[in-house]
């Protein structure tokens, strides 16, 4: 049997809430950032199957733009993450609330 | 055979990605690193399952790979064995699933209200038909992408350059801000 398109837009949902869920709990900067990567690709899964189901392929043109994009803003998270642990040598959130460096 | 290969990509997926945010047998970022490479893969495999086999192919180049291989270096760089042994407060663990857990739960009736089976019921004859021969026809393939992101008058060609422009700029960005502290 052919899944549906709620089937797919269930999954999306559900990775999109497992990452909501990261962020909000976990008080790791890297996990948080790994969570993040999952609601962007819950949304990666919305668009795709939506685009399969509408017959219209601008949807996979959205989520290699997103995909693109989200490998840039990676590496300049990281590198923001490395420089923020060379000054305060922690990347627990918990420990970075202030503003000051 | 599809229903299948969904249930299976589709299980896996949460199930990984659920062992990414809380694993109850380690909390070292490695594994959950790892974890998300399998939340990745099992995405791309949906997204096979789609049709879109170039978005599946530059899923695992791009996530399994580059960005992997980014989120592993800084994990060995920073060094986070100290943070792993912190433990997770009670309250905010249980507020956040109270929170996520309803808004999934409201996720889920506005789906079941839009695409159950009560609202669907008058418009299923009218659409099943088209809806399938449309279905049949869109698959991501390299050449349908390609063709959709550079001809035609709704081509894609500006937004193309402005990311490559984006991604330029996110490398000098890097180079930047990795470099030690001028004194």
């Amino acid at each position: 049997m052919e899944p549906t398109l709620s089937q797919y837009l269930l999954v999306s949902g559900a990775l999109f809430a497992i990452g909501l869920l990261g962020v909000i709990v976990r008080r790791n900067l890297l996990i948080i950032y790994m969570s993040l990567e999952l609601m962007l690709n819950a949304a990666n899964v919305a668009l795709v199957a939506m685009s399969r189901f509408n017959g219209n392929l601008d949807g996979q043109v959205m989520v290699f733009f997103i995909i693109t994009v989200a490998a840039a803003e990676v590496s300049v998270g990281l590198a923001l993450i490395v420089a923020l642990y060379r000054k305060r040598q922690t990347a627990d959130v918990a420990d970075l609330a202030t503003m000051k460096l | 055979m599809e229903g299948t290969l969904f249930n299976i990509f589709a299980g896996l997926t949460v199930l990984s990605a659920l062992l990414v945010v809380a694993n109850p047998f380690s909390r070292n970022p490695v594994t959950s690193a790892l974890f998300l490479v399998t939340t990745m893969i099992s995405i791309s495999g949906l997204f096979v399952l789609l049709g879109a086999y170039f978005l599946a192919a530059v899923q695992i180049l791009v996530y399994a790979g580059a960005v992997m291989v980014l989120f592993l270096f800084v994990i060995m760089l920073l060094d986070l064995r100290e943070a792993a042994r912190r433990k997770l407060n009670l309250v905010s663990l249980a507020m956040g699933i109270m929170a996520v857990g309803a808004l999934f739960l409201i996720y889920k009736s506005s789906l079941e209200s839009t695409y159950g089976e009560a609202s669907q019921q008058h418009e299923v004859a009218a659409d099943t038909g088209q809806a399938e021969a449309k279905a049949a026809k869109v698959v991501g393939s390299t050449r349908a992408l390609g063709q959709a992101l550079f001809s035609g008058d709704n081509g894609f060609i500006l937004p193309f350059e402005i990311v490559s422009i984006l991604l330029l700029v996110a490398m000098v960005g890097v180079i930047l801000l990795s470099r030690k502290e001028p004194r």
